[in-house]
């Protein structure tokens, strides 16, 4: 749903404007009940060309292998089914979001028997095997995210079209590599508290919100602060919050609570990735010493009350 | 007797089987089938206390916000905080650009594409319908997706991003707002109001809010006859939608900025008494009891006989009731609303129930101006209060969709029970104990059904003129 909030034009007129002709899409097509059956069947028994299959949501084979969780109403057959025939006939298959991806948060509820598309979690194999390849060559494409960022599908269906995304063109948890080569704490604006290591301990407030808040931007693949959501300023650290890591598989099980940062011995445990421990420790503390008054003190206010200091002509 | 099983059914949120036995070419009744089960409700348990805030949103990409707004209001009970007024003013605002969002999604993308069908060729309306709202290449269409995108900017700048945002803390909200982001929000509206007053009413908002009744709203369409809004009138007009889709006449609203809440029934306004609330098993795949959601449970069971459904069936002092943006008008006591249902015995039909929710776009607009505008640039936006190992706390907000309610229980310093009672469990729940239909359908049951059409038009008018969404009902 994120998706249809694709700007300037809406998702529809993207996707006209991209050379894309969508089949069918369950919120937006006029084909309903036996006239949406009528393509869906014919994409599954090969007569009407399928270029790119997109899915949305984990697949459920619960209860006990069944699918029974899962029905594609109006068919009586699992959608775990469904999934399988249209995945061999598709020239691309697209899992949108992290449920689809890597099972996310359906997979936190053992009984419903969860999967995405390619894995679970982090390990290779889900619905379809890890030896699984469409008929573009392409395993999975992963956009993943909760929600992913409009840009991130409607960019890579472009892609797709124009032969850009190749196998190299994904990174090894199958994301395009276009977004996810950047941390959701690339551009992030709360960047000079983080290089203090001043912190915020409260919601609303200003400070970096890796230290008590649970913010897992610098392990967090994504651009979401350098692209933005929704207009001019969006983005989760800019709304005053955590970023949950929606992007990696696992984040529905962080292993702790979302909105604390797990510590030992006053250490967050989960460090930017590529950093060694020890470097962390000591540029913090270095940091720590070194912090102006002013960053000190914004980083507990939910509005700055210590403007920068102007400088004085030489 | 035939027999007929529509489904996908879609432009409609989530996954939807709909059940129809047809005797003389009318529905003698429906079943309405949700064949998703989602568990969200086992994933909250054992969890600390604020991990709602990031599961509960996930249960839907379109009424995220309304998710939020429910377990931070769970929470704050819970934990017995007391929210700023700056931090009600962006919450309520932030859920009433979901409302609008939501009903503008519904009218332009889910349920207007249904008269550009070639079935309707015939009708003098058909060109007007096929040109504007036409499944993914209307104009009309177009302009509201794009008007959409940019009103969720409010949600970009004020929660990060639009679905599931963490902003809603359940003591106010995670970011502060200065006063140049209060004017760009003032602007964001502004494009809004320009929106809805040069395409969608070609009208001014006022004049929309102020309409009285069923022929203060037949004149408004002949003085506008340009708009989408009139074009709907028409339509609805020609093909009798003022008869079409009657529901169980029976009301309930949580209340908000758009009014008081309450229960209507027997045509009397009644206070919001929740005492009478139960959420009846008999044709859902559960095992357990009748229960409040305050003590119920959720155990899936798929092989349980006669069950058709994964969603529950909640029902008030033992009544189906119907809830959404109708709900809310009648409630609130608008007299458009008031005057529309008189015409339908007080029943509710597909022409009232999206004329209720254009109301509401005209109606939204001027209260999140005011939302803003009141701001305190020196006030707090939220408050803190340490997680109880033991509380118990119940967050009801409404939707777009109608009344959502969670019932929420710490025990040990986590999350021992999460119970949910979504708009669309009420309004598409199956049948209970005593064999009474849900309002969906009771609301289906006498509808026509023309010979050679695979998927009875009228039949889809009805299931979309409520706006279902699967994914919540089955969380």
């Amino acid at each position: 749903m994120s998706a249809l909030a694709v700007e300037p034009e809406g998702l529809a007129e993207a996707l006209r404007r991209a050379n894309v002709e969508l089949l069918w899409h369950p919120s937006l097509s006029e084909e309903s009940g036996a006239q949406a059956l009528e393509i869906l069947e014919a994409c599954r028994d090969g007569r009407r060309r399928l270029d790119i299959l997109c899915i949305e949501g984990a697949v459920l084979r619960g209860p006990s292998g069944s699918g029974r969780f899962q029905i594609l109403s109006g068919t009586g057959l699992p959608m775990a089914k469904w999934v399988e025939d249209l995945a061999a006939q598709a020239g691309t298959v697209l899992a949108v979001g992290s449920c689809s991806a890597y099972g996310a948060l359906p997979s936190a509820n053992p009984m419903l028997e969860a999967v995405g598309l390619q894995f679970v979690g982090d390990e290779r194999g889900g619905l379809l095997p890890e030896s699984f390849r469409s008929k573009s060559g392409l395993p999975v494409v992963n956009i993943a995210g909760c929600a992913p960022h409009p840009g991130w599908l409607l960019e890579s269906l472009m892609a797709l079209t124009q032969g850009l995304l190749p196998p190299t063109g994904l990174d090894s948890l199958g994301r395009p590599r276009f977004w996810a080569n950047h941390l959701a704490h690339h551009g992030c604006a709360r960047n000079e508290y983080y290089e203090f290591k001043a912190s915020a301990a409260e919601p609303s407030q200003l400070g970096c919100l890796m230290e008590n808040l649970g913010c897992k931007a610098t392990q967090a693949p994504g651009d979401c602060n350098i692209r933005v959501w929704n207009g001019s300023s969006g983005g989760c650290t800019n709304a005053g919050y955590a970023c949950i890591g929606c992007t990696m598989p696992g984040f529905e099980a962080p292993g702790a609570a979302f909105l604390e940062t797990p510590k030992i011995a006053g250490i967050p445990v989960g460090l930017p990735v590529d950093m060694p421990k020890a470097w962390f420790v000591a540029l913090s503390a270095l940091s720590k010493s070194a912090t102006p008054d002013r960053v000190r003190r914004n980083s507990r206010e939910d509005r700055v009350v210590v403007p920068p200091r102007r400088r004085h002509p030489a | 007797m035939t027999r007929m099983v529509v489904g996908p059914f879609n432009r409609v949120e989530g996954d939807l089987e709909v059940g129809l036995d047809i005797v003389d070419g009318h529905v003698a009744a429906a079943r309405v089938t949700a064949p998703l089960f989602r568990g969200f409700e086992q994933i909250l348990v054992d969890r600390a206390p604020l991990d709602a805030l990031v599961v509960a949103p996930r249960i839907c990409g379109i009424c995220s916000v309304a998710q939020s707004a429910a377990a931070a209001a769970a929470l704050g009970a819970a934990l017995g905080v007391s929210v700023p007024e700056n931090g009600r003013r962006v919450a309520d605002l932030l859920l009433a650009v979901e409302n609008a969002a939501d009903h503008l999604t519904h009218f332009a993308l889910f349920f207007m594409p249904d008269f550009a069908r070639a079935d309707y060729r015939e009708r003098p309306w058909y060109d007007d319908a096929e040109g504007r709202f036409a499944a993914l290449r209307g104009s009309s269409a177009k302009a509201a997706a794009a008007a959409r995108a940019r009103l969720l900017h409010v949600v970009g700048l004020l929660a990060g991003k639009w679905p599931h945002t963490l902003a809603l803390q359940p003591g106010g909200v995670a970011k502060s707002v200065d006063v140049g982001e209060a004017m760009r929000l003032l602007s964001v509206l502004a494009d809004f109001r320009a929106y809805l007053e040069g395409e969608l009413f070609q009208a001014s908002l006022e004049e929309v809010a102020a309409l009285d009744g069923a022929a203060a709203l037949e004149a408004f369409a002949e003085r506008h006859p340009q708009g989408d809004f009139a074009l709907f009138l028409r339509i609805a007009a020609d093909l009798g939608l003022d008869r079409l889709g009657l529901g169980p006449g029976r009301f309930l609203s949580y209340g908000g900025p758009l009014g008081q809440g309450g229960i209507w029934r027997d045509g009397n306004l009644l206070p919001l008494d929740l005492g009478g609330l139960r959420e009846d098993l008999a044709s859902s795949w559960m095992r357990g009891g009748t229960m409040h959601p305050a003590k119920g449970v959720t155990i899936p069971d798929a092989d349980k006989a006669g069950a058709y459904s994964w969603s529950k069936a909640p029902r008030l002092d033992g009544q189906s009731v119907e809830v959404g943006a109708l709900a809310r008008q009648r409630i609130a006591g608008h007299p458009l609303i008031a005057g529309l249902l008189e015409q339908s015995g007080g029943a509710g039909s597909v022409r009232d129930r999206v004329v209720a929710r254009l109301l509401e776009l005209a109606l939204w607009v001027p209260v999140m101006e005011a939302l803003v505008r009141g701001l305190d640039p020196q006030g707090a936006f939220c408050a803190v209060a340490p997680v109880p190992d033991r509380s118990i706390g119940c967050g009801l907000v409404e939707a777009a969709r109608g009344s959502l309610g969670h019932w929420l229980t710490v025990e040990r310093g986590v999350i021992a029970s999460y119970q949910i009672v979504a708009p669309t469990s009420w309004n598409f729940s199956p049948r209970d104990t005593a064999g009474n239909p849900g309002p969906l359908e009771q609301a289906l049951a006498g509808t026509p059904v023309p010979a050679g059409q695979p998927v009875p038009l009228l039949v889809q008018h009805v299931v979309r003129s409520f706006d279902p969404c699967m994914s919540c009902t089955v969380h």
